[in-house]
């Protein structure tokens, strides 16, 4: 059986820093994987191997049965891969809900070079996307103008739009007031759910963690150390003094 | 606001429509204004993603040279027909060339515009046989829709047609630049990797808006050609490339009505300058353009904008911003 | 073709690229550190031309020494980076340092424009041609051919003392170093204590006073006209970018590349000379963006 997605092998430096030193996993159709771990211990760099950003020096990535290891973040998003970024990739001079139409054309690849954007088919599907994550009363306002978190969800919804099977999230919750967190990503993880996407999210925040992951991966320089349910994990002796020790949960 | 404005552009239209029959020695200072508009009007769509051509004067003289041969194979030839050929042949330019260009930003892609335009100047300017050298080649009046014309009739017609011809290309541009191709060449400005994340490939965007920009010089070039009567390798030169550069600035690089402003102002103080400062018009227009840039680099609309208090909001046409941050599109390794 | 004519080729593109690579790399230079490419770059150069063709003309007339010359090219060169450098950095490129880049070009293509006329009025239209410096050092003859030891002799060893001598600037003097730290890391610099601003003045009076150099030693060997410093800049732009812009030695080669590519299409096909610049630019463009030398930059792809 094909695996959804699997990374064998995976190995890049930069510099001296080993960033993956033979990272291997299986990402399973439907069980949201969280991966945790300390800062620098390539994380990130997963992420940005896993959709096309960097090319490891050795290794593969696949996904749904195709070799993705070389291909660009292009080809990969059209798979079906989406990626949600750790400092919210907006486009600065467009608004909440422009950036989102924008989005929306491109999942229909609709370049309609005589059609006011305002009036594309997705405009309702996307206003929709910005409600959810409690954005639509800034639909109009300038990206660059909103506030931190909300710049996040966006960045977060952006990814949606697409309709991707698999979601990749870098830190999906910060910056975005904790008293939110929860709240908000309730409703990303139901709208994922019906919408049958996948997440992969790296996460500091042990209690997001705990409540939405299925299934816990732990980074450690440059390797997964630890792998299985947020009980086997969270309460694994290595991983509260490795990980845990270290993050500061809220409340 | 936005109906005084409306209002006033609509004034302005016609205006432009009336003036000659009153002032007629305005007539041919509007005709070459609008077709350099036009030229103008593709930089401006380039300048959406950020990117300066410094060598779009290379679809000009494309197109130019291509009504010149037209004419000459045709002993006149026939206006429509250059006019088509023009374009066309400067759309074919402009993938040709677009097809390398695009894969460079920023400098780069300034620069190899600028190696192309001036490949073909030197091309233009030593095959003398081909092309007539330096001293260009004669563009005989042509005819229209199989009419001949006076001099005087034709280049009413001439004007008219051209104002057609611009206020179609600027409605055609306006309406691209609020599609979502056109929103897309604003992010390649903005954040191309996100575009490229959202599987676009900024690379076939940009193409669009090269090509189309090209078109747009080619059409300007055919009627410049047809006005002048005359198309030499200066057509093709690098200060012309740079002088619609300055053009868009001058009439504010974010909007279709930039483009026509700039080039209708610039051309009325191209003649007066020439007429009373002859030695010093070029001086005289570089302190303009110095003055604009220092004091008002959202160009005249720019201007007026802030005058009725519209403010710049992101749709409705943007200034020239500031320098792009790199942090924008790198991400730190966790 | 004989092996005379291949020495002869060999010989104009020496003395050609000595010349161009005088002015490309002031603009390189300029562009290294400041990041703005500067249009009026050739206008300095032909300002360059037309002091040392039209004073020198009157030192000449007045019977005296014609290897005074060779100082008054020095000086021509120092008085242009001065008045002209300072005057336009401080007044005017200091304004733009943070807005777009393609304001920044205009704002070097008007003050391009304004010089432009600035030459015709002070110096008029007609050509100047002053070349006792160039026949002051005689000829030379090499494998059969005469030639001016002025072009295949003075011209290199100028050349190739500033190529060193900048090198040195950069890599061994404090002010050269505060420009490589500037180049490097603006704010970084900035946060120890360097003076950016100073910098950039020095720089931009440095590569200014290059450009005019250039030109006063090019008044030599040809007529001082009009147009000469639009010429003058896209050629050394050409090099420039060829090269990779800001890099200095790598001017050096673009600038022989360039200079040799030119005199030989002379002699074999001479339609093709006014071309060959831009089309080995082009060609190099197209196989590395970055230049001969340039350091490939992380593309945002």
């Amino acid at each position: 059986m094909t695996a959804f997605f699997e990374a064998k092998g995976l190995e890049i430096r930069f510099g001296g820093v080993v960033a993956a030193d033979d990272v291997n996993i299986r990402i399973e159709e439907g069980r949201n994987l969280a991966i945790i771990g300390p800062n620098g211990a390539g994380k990130t760099t997963f992420l940005n191997i896993c959709t096309g950003y960097l090319k490891p020096s050795a290794g593969e990535v696949i996904f749904d049965g195709q070799t993705i290891t070389r291909k660009s973040p292009l080809e990969i998003t059209r798979l079906g891969v989406a990626r949600a970024f750790q400092i919210p990739q907006l486009f600065a001079e467009h608004t909440a809900l422009e950036n989102m139409l924008i989005a929306g054309a491109a999942r229909s690849q609709r370049w309609a070079p005589f059609t006011r954007m305002y009036d594309i088919p997705e405009r309702g599907e996307m206003m929709h996307l910005l409600e959810l994550v409690n954005c639509g009363h800034v639909a109009n306002r300038l990206v660059d103008e909103l506030p931190e978190g909300q710049r996040k969800l966006i960045d977060i919804a952006l990814a949606l739009a697409l309709k991707p099977r698999l979601l990749f999230m870098d830190e999906p919750t910060s910056g975005v007031a904790s008293s939110e967190k929860f709240a908000v990503l309730d409703i990303i993880a139901k709208a994922l759910d019906e919408a049958k996407v996948t997440s992969v999210f790296v996460e500091h925040d042990m209690g997001i963690v705990e409540r939405f992951a299925d299934e816990i991966a732990v980074w450690n320089r440059g390797v997964v150390m630890h792998r299985g349910t947020p009980d086997e994990i969270l309460n694994h002796p290595d991983v509260i003094r490795d990980v845990i020790g270290g993050e500061v949960t809220d409340a | 606001m936005k109906t005084v404005t409306t209002f006033l552009a609509i004034i302005v239209a016609i205006g432009l429509v009336v003036l000659p029959l009153y002032f007629p020695w305005t007539q041919v200072i509007l005709t070459l204004a609008l077709a350099k508009g036009l030229a103008v009007l593709g930089i401006i769509v380039l300048l959406q993603a950020g990117q300066v051509s410094f060598g779009h004067a290379l679809f000009f003289a494309v197109s130019a040279y291509a009504a010149a041969y037209l004419g000459q194979a045709f002993a006149g030839g026939e206006l429509l027909t250059m006019i088509v050929v023009g374009v066309a042949a400067s759309l074919v330019a402009g993938l040709l060339v677009g097809l390398f260009v695009v894969r460079y930003r920023y400098i780069f892609f300034g620069m190899l515009n600028l190696a192309f335009s001036m490949i073909l100047f030197s091309v233009l300017e030593k095959f003398y046989h081909l092309t007539g050298g330096s001293d260009g080649m004669q563009v005989a009046r042509p005819l229209v829709l199989g009419m001949e014309f006076e001099r005087e009739g034709f280049e009413t017609l001439l004007f008219y047609g051209t104002f057609v011809i611009a206020a179609v290309a600027g409605l055609a541009v306006h309406r691209f630049l609020v599609s979502p191709v056109g929103n897309m060449m604003k992010t390649i400005k903005t954040n191309e990797t996100r575009l490229e994340y959202l599987g676009v490939s900024p690379r076939s965007v940009l193409l669009t808006g090269y090509v189309l920009s090209a078109g747009l010089c080619g059409i300007g070039g055919v009627l410049m050609a047809v006005a002048q009567g005359i198309v030499t390798p200066e057509y093709a030169w690098w200060i012309r490339s740079g002088e619609l550069v300055f053009i868009a600035i001058l009439g504010g690089a974010g909007s279709v009505w930039g483009a026509f402003v700039g080039s209708i102002v610039y051309e009325f103080v191209r003649t007066f300058a020439s007429a009373f400062a002859g030695d010093v018009w070029q001086m005289v227009l570089g302190v303009f353009l110095l003055i604009i840039i220092l004091f008002a680099p959202s160009g005249l609309v720019g201007l007026w904008n802030r005058v009725t208090g519209r403010g710049e909001s992101s749709t409705s046409g943007q200034s020239v911003p500031a320098k792009p941050q790199p942090a924008a599109s790198k991400e730190p390794s966790a | 073709m004989n092996m005379q004519l291949v020495g002869l080729a060999i010989f104009d593109g020496i003395a050609y690229a000595a010349l161009v690579f005088l002015v490309a790399v002031g603009l390189t230079l300029v562009f290294g550190v400041l990041r703005i490419l500067n249009v009026a770059h050739g206008s300095f150069y032909a300002i360059g031309a037309y002091i040392t063709a039209s004073v020198g003309g009157a030192v000449a007339a007045g019977g005296y020494s014609p290897f005074l010359a060779f100082p008054l090219m020095l000086i021509a060169a120092c008085l242009v980076g001065i008045v002209l450098g300072v005057t336009i950095e401080k007044f005017l490129l200091r304004r733009v340092y943070d807005a777009e880049e393609a304001l920044q070009l205009l704002v070097t293509f008007a003050v391009f424009m304004i010089l432009e006329d600035v030459q015709r009025l002070v110096w008029g239209t007609q050509p100047y041609f002053e070349s006792s410096a160039l026949q002051a050092l005689g000829n030379i003859e090499v494998l059969g051919i005469f030639y001016t030891k002025f072009q295949l002799i003075f011209l290199p060893v100028v050349a190739i003392t500033v190529l060193i001598g900048l090198r040195l600037f950069l890599r061994r003097t404090l002010s050269g170093k505060l420009i490589l730290a500037v180049t490097e890391d603006r704010e970084g610099a900035a946060s120890i204590g360097i003076d950016a601003d100073r910098v950039y003045l020095l720089t931009f009076v440095i590569g200014t006073a290059l450009a005019a150099f250039g030109g006063a030693l090019a008044s030599a060997t040809t007529s001082v006209v009009p147009g000469m410093g639009a010429d003058m800049i896209v050629l050394s732009f050409a090099v420039a970018a060829t090269a990779g812009l800001g890099q200095i030695e790598g001017a050096a080669i673009a600038a022989l590349l360039i200079g040799l590519g030119r005199s030989f299409a002379v002699y074999l096909m001479p339609e093709m000379e006014v071309l060959m610049p831009y089309l080995i630019m082009l060609l190099v463009l197209l196989w590395r963006p970055q230049g001969l030398f340039g350091v490939a930059q992380s593309r945002k792809i």
